[in-house]
C-alpha cells in the first residue's frame, strides 16, 4: 500500500468507497491528484478561518457593550479552533501546517476573498455574522458528507459553532435595528457593503469554476456554485425582511416559475480583482499574518529547544 | 445532519443555553443569594468588587489584544480563552459592584463611562507587552497572585464573592500554569529567549509590590471576613514565583524600588477616606485625598490606562443612548 506500487485492487477499492458514497480515511490509498486537491482545499479553509479572525477580531478591543465583547471574543476563538481543526486534518494527508503558512504568506495559496474587505463599523460584526457566516453555511453544510473522511468530521463541528456565529450575527442586527437611527443606518450601510461579496463566496459561475467536475466526480464537493448561491440567496431575502433592511439589488424579485429569487448580474471583475491580489485589505490581511508568524519565530524556536533538552534530561 | 435540517436550526427562534456559549447570559448573578451580609458596608463592598473586577477587565483587555497576534496556533486558543475567562469574572464583579451599590448603574455603565482616575485596577494590568516574554511574566505575576486571592475568597462572608472565587479558581489555575510553562520554555530555552525572558521578569518585578499593599477598603472587609487582606497572600505567590524562576533558569530581579511604593501607604491610615468610585458620584470625587504618587488602588494610573480606555471606550461612547 504505497504509492510506488498502485495496484489495480487500491484503484478500485478508493472507486468503490466513493461509489458507495463511504469515507476515504487517511490510510487509504487515494490517487495523488485527490490527496493533492484536498490539501489545497483544506489549506485554504484553514486559512481562511485564520486570516478570518482578522477583519472582526479589530473590533474586539472596540466592542461597545460587555456582551458583545464576550460573544465575539468567543467566536474568533472557535475561529482559531477551527483553523487548528482543519491544519490537522490536513496534516493527515502529510502536509504540514507550518509550511502550509509560509505558503500563504508567500502567496502561493489563497483564502476565502471575502476578507479581504474592510470592516468599517460594529455593525460589519453583525453583518459578517449573518451574511459572511451565513453564506459560509450553505458551502460548508454538503462538506460534512465530504469523501475524505477527517474533513468531513471537521466540518460537523465547524458547522455547528458556524450556525451560533450565524445567530449571534442576527441577534446583534436586530438589536441595533430596534436602536437609534444612527444605529439602523449604519446597518444598512454594512448590508449594502457586504451583500455582493457574500454573493461572490460561493465562486464563479459553474461554466467557469475550473476545478467543479473533477471535484463532484470525487464527491470533495456536492451541489455547483450556482446552486448554492441560490440557496443562500432565497434564505436571505427573508431575513433581510424581518430585519427591515434593504438588500442592495433593484432586480431582486420572486420567480414564481422557478419558485426562486431572481437577482442581478455579478460584477465578476471585482472577485477576480480581489482574489487576484488586488482587494481592498489583501495586504493588510497578508502582512498581519507575516508579522506575527515572525515575530513568533523565537518563541516557538525556544520551545523546540527547551523540548529538545528535556527529552535529553528524561532519556 | 441534512442539508435542509442545517438551515431550519437557523432561523428557528428558541433560545438555547448554547446560544453564546454561556456568554449570553442577562443575569451573571442568578442562582446567587445576592443580600448584602448585614455587618457589611456596602459603598466598601461595592468599591472592593469594582477594583477587583477592574483588574481581570483591563488584563483582559491587553490580552484581547494579542489575538491574531500570537506565536502559534494553540496559543492563539489560550490567549483568548484567559481573556474570555477574565472577562467573565470582570462581568461578573461590575454587576455585583453595580448592584450593591445601588445607584441605577450596571456593567456597561461602569465598564464605558468611566475615566481613568476612577478605575481602580493594579498598575500591572494596565502595562504595555514589549514582546511575548514580557506578556507571560506579567501573566504569572497577575495569575499567581490572583488565584492565591480567590482560593481565600470562596470562604467570603459575601456568598456573591464565594461563588465568584469558586468559579475563578478554576479558570486562574489554568491561566497560572500556562504562563508558568511560557517562562520556563523562554527561560529555558534558547540564548535569546532566555536573555528576553530575564528583561521581562526585570520589566515586571516593580509592578509586583502594588499587589500586596492592603488598601483601607481591603482592610476593613478583610476585619469582617469578606475580604481578603493581600498582605496575606505574599508567602505563597513567593513561593510559586520563586519556583518557576528558578525552574526557568532565571534570577529574581534584585533590590528593585516598587513603582508606587511612596504615597500609598500613608493613604493606609486614612481608615474610611476612600470612597472614591463606589459613591457613584461624578470623575475624580474623593481622589484628592491620596497622595498623586499612589497607586492603581487609588486611581493614580498610568498613561497606559488612558490609552486602553480610548480604545474600550470609543465606540460605546460614541453613540450614547444605543443599546447594544
Amino acid at each position: 500500500m504505497t504509492a510506488t506500487s498502485i495496484t489495480d485492487t487500491d484503484e478500485k477499492a478508493f472507486t468503490e468507497t466513493i461509489a458507495k458514497d463511504q469515507r476515504v480515511e487517511p490510510r487509504d490509498w487515494m490517487p495523488e491528484g485527490y490527496r493533492r486537491t484536498m490539501i489545497r482545499q483544506i489549506a485554504q479553509h484553514a486559512h481562511s478561518e485564520i486570516i478570518g479572525m482578522q477583519p472582526e477580531g479589530e473590533w474586539i478591543t472596540r466592542a461597545p457593550s460587555l456582551r458583545r465583547k464576550a460573544i465575539l471574543l468567543a467566536k474568533v476563538q472557535d475561529e482559531a479552533g477551527h483553523g487548528l481543526y482543519l491544519y490537522s486534518a490536513a496534516e493527515t494527508l502529510g502536509a504540514d501546517r507550518g509550511d502550509l503558512t509560509r505558503r500563504l504568506i508567500e502567496g502561493r495559496q489563497k483564502y476565502s476573498s471575502i476578507f479581504n474587505y474592510p470592516t468599517l463599523s460594529f455593525a460589519d460584526v453583525g453583518v459578517i455574522g449573518w451574511l459572511v457566516d451565513g453564506a459560509a453555511i450553505c458551502n460548508q453544510v454538503p462538506l460534512c458528507r465530504s469523501s475524505y473522511g477527517p474533513y468531513a468530521r471537521a466540518m460537523i463541528r465547524i458547522c455547528k459553532e458556524e450556525s451560533f456565529h450565524q445567530r449571534q450575527g442576527y441577534e446583534l442586527l436586530m438589536t441595533m435595528m430596534r436602536g437609534t437611527p444612527a444605529q439602523r443606518e449604519m446597518v444598512q450601510d454594512a448590508v449594502n457593503r457586504w451583500w455582493w461579496p457574500s454573493l461572490m463566496m460561493f465562486g464563479p459561475p459553474d461554466d467557469q469554476s475550473p476545478n467543479s467536475a473533477q471535484s463532484m466526480a470525487w464527491k470533495i464537493k456536492r451541489h455547483s456554485n450556482d446552486e448554492l448561491r441560490q440557496r443562500f440567496v432565497d434564505m436571505s431575502v427573508p431575513q433581510a425582511e424581518a430585519l427591515g433592511v434593504t438588500l442592495p439589488d433593484p432586480e431582486l424579485r420572486w420567480n414564481d416559475e422557478r419558485g426562486h429569487w431572481d437577482f442581478g448580474p455579478i460584477d465578476w471583475s471585482e472577485l477576480k480583482r480581489v482574489i487576484s491580489g488586488d482587494g481592498p485589505c489583501n495586504a493588510l490581511r497578508i502582512e498581519n499574518r507575516r508579522r506575527a508568524d515572525e515575530e513568533g519565530a523565537w518563541v516557538r524556536e525556544a520551545a523546540a529547544a527547551h523540548a529538545r533538552r528535556r527529552q535529553e534530561a528524561g532519556a | 445532519m441534512s442539508f435542509d435540517a442545517a438551515y431550519e436550526a437557523l432561523t428557528d427562534h428558541d433560545d438555547d443555553a448554547r446560544w453564546a456559549y454561556g456568554t449570553g447570559f442577562a443575569d451573571p448573578l442568578a442562582g446567587v443569594d445576592t443580600t448584602v451580609p448585614a455587618d457589611v458596608d456596602r459603598a466598601d463592598l461595592s468599591a472592593y468588587c469594582l477594583a477587583l473586577g477592574d483588574d481581570a477587565l483591563i488584563m483582559s483587555h491587553r490580552l484581547q489584544q494579542w489575538v491574531t497576534r500570537a506565536p502559534e496556533l494553540e496559543d492563539e486558543l489560550a490567549l483568548a480563552n484567559i481573556a474570555l475567562d477574565l472577562l467573565g469574572q470582570a462581568r461578573l464583579l461590575l454587576s455585583r459592584a453595580a448592584e450593591v451599590e445601588d445607584a441605577g448603574r450596571d456593567e456597561d455603565v461602569l465598564a464605558y463611562q468611566r475615566d481613568a482616575a476612577e478605575f481602580r485596577n493594579v498598575r500591572l494590568a494596565e502595562r504595555t507587552d514589549a514582546d511575548f516574554a514580557h506578556l507571560v511574566a506579567r501573566l504569572l505575576v497577575f495569575a499567581t497572585w490572583r488565584l492565591a486571592l480567590l482560593d481565600r475568597l470562596t470562604a467570603s462572608g459575601d456568598p456573591v464573592l464565594a461563588a465568584i472565587g469558586a468559579k475563578g479558581v478554576k479558570e486562574v489555575t489554568y491561566h497560572r500554569d500556562y504562563a508558568a510553562q511560557w517562562v520556563v520554555r523562554l527561560g529555558d530555552g534558547t540564548p535569546l529567549s532566555h536573555e528576553r525572558m530575564q528583561a521581562a521578569v526585570d520589566a515586571v518585578t516593580p509592578l509586583i509590590g502594588e499587589l500586596f499593599r492592603p488598601h483601607p477598603t481591603e482592610v476593613r472587609l478583610a476585619a469582617v471576613a469578606v475580604a481578603v487582606d493581600p498582605s496575606a497572600l505574599r508567602p505563597e505567590f513567593d513561593a510559586v514565583w520563586a519556583q518557576v524562576l528558578k525552574a526557568a533558569t532565571l534570577r529574581p530581579a534584585a533590590d528593585v524600588p516598587d513603582e508606587a511604593d511612596s504615597g500609598v501607604s500613608a493613604s493606609v491610615a486614612q481608615d474610611g477616606a476612600d470612597r472614591g468610585g463606589s459613591s457613584g458620584g461624578p470623575a475624580g470625587a474623593g481622589r484628592t485625598d491620596f497622595a498623586p504618587d499612589g497607586g492603581g488602588r487609588d486611581g493614580v494610573h498610568t498613561a497606559a490606562l488612558a490609552d486602553i480606555l480610548a480604545e474600550l471606550q470609543g465606540v460605546a461612547r460614541s453613540l450614547p443612548g444605543s443599546e447594544w
